[in-house]
């Protein structure tokens, strides 16, 4: 850093007031952003990456305040700075891209109408230019035909264009710092890839200065200069990108490089240390499927229809008449495959592949519009999902959610979540004998029993997952669902959790189901992999050949998206 | 599907959590935070206390009527004042608390079963469950609620029971679309769908997962309509309808103070009218005490 530095943070420290005294999430923290230089903040979730920067643009909720230190924006003291000399900073000379892109544009606004608020409201454009100028502003975010999405609204979009949208918005005063948080969560890889390129190209061509800040350490280090590393509100770490790479420092940089799923490395190669095998069976190899002996579960044919919303006029949907030719829209759309006795197969695609409507029919909750579910010989498709929790093979089959916290009742503690499936199907004889088998399931999937009384909102994500997890094997179910278990986790989390369910299918014996966007977690957990797009199956076979010699365009494609550290 | 949220997405704030507090260690946090809600907590528990004792501590018989003392304004011996029969108001105010009380909380409660189950089977199930539930609710919003009560009461019979059945008949539409609403959110939600994987039927799943979360709004609800119920009681019985006197009730006491305002004898109707609006006051504002009492996510 020869230069003056464009944002100099310096001893920073920030404090929220809760119930229980002052809690500083942000702990004496020393960053600098150089003019037109890209600076990563990696941390993992509570780390402080995302209250560091609200500070910088002040918008910490009520509780929070600077207690310490200096933010200083070329020359001016951000920390002193009155409200009204932030309103013209924010959008102006510091802006901001957050995560969730639908959430950041109104919803009943034009697209076009919000850039061009922001133009007004900073003088960039007159009444008159506003229009051309919001434009050009969609124009230089390669949103095609921007003329036309203009007048789109944000629920019209997908979710990369939305993002895009709001990368125009933060653009549009030629800010001099832009601050990403998290810009590409919740968003395919090949979008994440054609987002990042946007951005990093934009912010070059102008001149800015970036901070991106993500938990994603291969992101950081393929689109930035330099990476910030954070745990606990303390910068641990500051380097090159490259550098952190070959040669991390601090034990916390290596732990999360560790975790970080990469090509080339085994599933227990992500624990910081080797954990003891478990007997013999996690060094027995797996027993391939034999040919002759029936798959566990044979899917023929499956068919997911959904009418079509309806279209055409306001005044014809009022009256409520429909185009009747319109043909349905297939969600799914026939795809067949199996999942042979305790095999892992990955179920792999972007967002609306079908790849969830798949998992949900093939665990009962909604029903096929056509095709055959066999399980173990039995045609599940035909019991219609409604009864089919009253049916003896439902606690054969089971699930693990996505999203932890949305998976667990509120209302019930983590023992009465685990024990939800054993009253309903399997009561035992005595609330001791409850207790125990909770307690049972609880330390197989180390969750401390200690924290069994406990409600959700009193667990962290990781032990949430746990409680998911001992939910879904309570019964000693054949086949298990896993619906992306690990995609709200920190990548150290994911790293013990994807451990356990490795672990727990060698114990147990079941199958996974494993469906997932992320093609590096597939890689180390799957034996075999399907790949779907658009509600049809693209490319299925072996893990490796699969995902090490792609014979698919749209597979190579996905391969290509993921951000890959320097080597 | 890739829509997630990242689960510990503030967690400068979230360390690991401390066993719950107790009840009442809760309670002092929300009054500390809010003391708005303390009053309201407070007023409420002066109101359940006159409903409870009042009859039994009250100086003078709210009945017996004493014509040398009529219309006398407020004094040592008769603390609100005495009406043109000589009763006396303080007493007449304390006693009807309990009639009042009990016709909202009875019409609440009653409200609340029929309402609230009816919503909730409407969003969980769907169909026509959900139409004819839906239409019920539109048909009573048509009417102007009041003249419905009043028709209803009218039609039914001049009693305390049924002023009990039309004030919850004309609460029934908000009762069932703030349930049927909640009972919708969540009926796809992550732990409803798990909890169909465990193995519970439609019923069960209704009342072990889906009521007990919907739980807090329906509260905050109850509170509300406690105080519209109560003002609905006492202007039917303004209006002649429900109860009728000399049984002391805060609205039959308002309309017969009302022509004395005229002369100047505002003390006859004021009270009375006072004690109503406290009422409704009080239950208004405990509308917020109560959500962030129930609310497990506060109770960190």
């Amino acid at each position: 850093m020869s230069a003056p530095a464009l944002l100099e943070i310096s001893d920073l420290t920030v404090e929220f007031a809760t119930r229980r005294g002052a809690v500083q999430a942000v702990k004496a923290i020393d960053i600098s952003v150089g003019k037109g230089e890209t600076v990563a903040i990696v941390g993992e979730s509570g780390s402080g990456k995302s209250v560091t920067s609200y500070a910088v643009v002040r918008i910490l909720d009520r509780a929070g305040r600077v207690a310490e230190g200096a933010i200083s924006f070329s020359g001016i003291d951000l920390v002193a700075a009155s409200e009204a000399q932030m309103r013209d900073i924010r959008g102006r000379e510091i802006s901001m891209i957050f995560q969730n892109p639908r959430a950041a544009l109104n919803p009943i606004r034009k697209v076009g109408r919000q850039i061009e608020d922001v133009l007004l409201q900073h003088v960039q454009a007159t009444r008159s230019t506003a229009r051309q100028k919001a434009i050009e502003a969609l124009d230089k975010v390669r949103i095609a035909r921007p003329e036309e999405r203009y007048d789109a609204y944000p629920f019209e979009l997908s979710g990369g264009m939305c993002q895009r949208v709001v990368i125009a918005l933060a653009l549009a005063c030629q800010p001099q710092l832009l601050i990403a948080d998290e810009p590409t969560t919740g968003l395919d890889v090949t979008t994440q890839k054609a987002v990042m390129d946007l951005i990093v190209e934009l912010t070059r061509e102008r001149g800015m200065s970036t901070i991106l800040i993500t938990h994603d350490l291969g992101l950081a280090a393929a689109y930035c200069d330099r990476v910030v590393v954070m745990e606990k509100g303390r910068v641990v770490e500051t380097a090159e990108a490259g550098a952190i790479f070959r040669a991390p420092q601090h034990p916390y940089t290596r732990k999360l490089m560790q975790a970080t799923p990469r090509i080339g490395m085994r599933l227990r190669d992500l624990l910081p240390e080797a954990p003891a095998p478990l007997a013999s069976a996690a060094a027995a190899p797996r027993a391939p499927a034999s040919a002759e002996e029936p798959p566990l579960m044979q899917v023929t044919d499956l068919v997911k229809a959904y009418p079509r919303p309806a279209s055409g006029s306001v005044m014809a949907r009022l009256l409520g008449r429909q185009e009747a030719d319109q043909p349905p829209f297939r969600a799914v759309d026939g795809i067949s495959f199996s999942v042979a006795r305790g095999e892992t197969l990955g179920l792999v695609g972007e967002s609306g592949c079908g790849k969830s409507t798949t998992s949900m029919m093939i665990t009962r909750l909604i029903d096929p519009s056509a095709g055959s579910i066999v399980f173990d010989g039995v045609d599940i498709g035909a019991i219609p999902a409604r009864r089919f929790a009253a049916s003896p093979l439902r606690r054969r089959i089971q699930m693990v959610f996505q999203d932890p916290t949305d998976s667990l009742n509120p209302r019930f503690t983590a023992e009465r979540a685990i024990a939800d499936p054993i009253l309903q199907m399997n009561p035992p004889t005595s609330r001791d004998a409850l207790r125990a088998r909770c307690e049972e399931l609880a330390t197989l999937v180390g969750l401390p029993v200690e924290l069994l009384d406990r409600f959700p909102h009193q667990l962290s994500g990781g032990q949430k997952a746990r409680v998911g997890i001992a939910r879904a094997i309570a019964l000693n179910p054949d086949l298990v669902i896993l619906d992306e278990p690990t995609a709200a986790l920190d990548v150290s989390v994911q790293a013990v959790v994807l451990n356990l369910l490795q672990e727990l299918k060698e114990r147990l014996g079941m199958s996974y189901l494993f469906v997932s966007h992320d093609l590096n977690v597939v890689r180390l957990l799957c034996d075999r992999v399907i790949v779907m797009r658009s509600g049809a199956i693209v490319e299925q076979g072996t893990a490796e050949a699969v995902l090490g010699d792609p014979q698919a365009a749209y597979t190579r494609e996905l391969l290509t998206a993921i951000p890959h550290p320097p080597a | 599907m890739n829509d997630m949220t990242r689960v510990e997405m503030e967690p400068a704030l979230r360390f690991d959590a401390p066993p719950s507090t107790s009840l009442f260690a809760h309670a002092r946090h929300i009054v500390s935070e809010n003391p708005v809600t303390g009053v309201a907590f407070g007023l409420f528990g002066l109101i359940l206390f006159a409903a409870l004792f009042g009859p039994s501590l009250v100086p003078y018989d709210p009945l017996a009527s004493d014509t040398n003392a009529a219309l006398q304004g407020p004094s040592r011996a008769h603390w609100f004042g005495t009406d043109q029969l000589g009763r006396d108001i303080f007493s007449r105010v304390i006693v009807a608390t309990r009639l009042d009380f009990t016709i909202a909380v009875a019409s609440v409660a009653l409200v609340f079963l029929l309402g609230g189950l009816a919503g909730v089977t409407a969003g969980f199930f769907g169909g026509w469950v959900d139409k004819v539930v839906g239409r019920i609710a539109d048909t009573i919003m048509a009417f102007p609620l009041f003249v419905l009560a009043m028709g209803i009461v009218a039609a039914l019979g001049n009693s305390v029971t049924n002023i009990v059945i039309a004030t919850a008949i004309i609460n029934f539409p908000l009762y069932a679309r703030v349930a049927r609403a909640e009972a919708n959110v969540r009926r796809e939600a992550g732990f409803v769908r798990a909890a169909r994987l465990s193995g519970n039927s439609d019923w069960r799943l209704l009342l072990t997962q889906i009521v007990p979360n919907i739980m807090p709004i329906m509260v905050v609800q109850m509170s509300l309509t406690m105080g519209y119920a109560i003002l609905n009681a006492a202007g039917l019985s303004f209006i002649g309808l429900g109860v009728r006197p000399p049984t002391p009730e805060w609205g039959i006491m308002v309309a017969e103070g009302a022509s004395f305002i005229v002369s100047g004898e505002w003390w006859i109707a004021f009270f009375p009218g006072l004690a109503l609006m406290t009422a409704v006051f009080c239950f208004n504002l405990l509308g917020d005490g109560v959500r962030d009492l129930v609310d497990p996510q506060r109770r960190t």
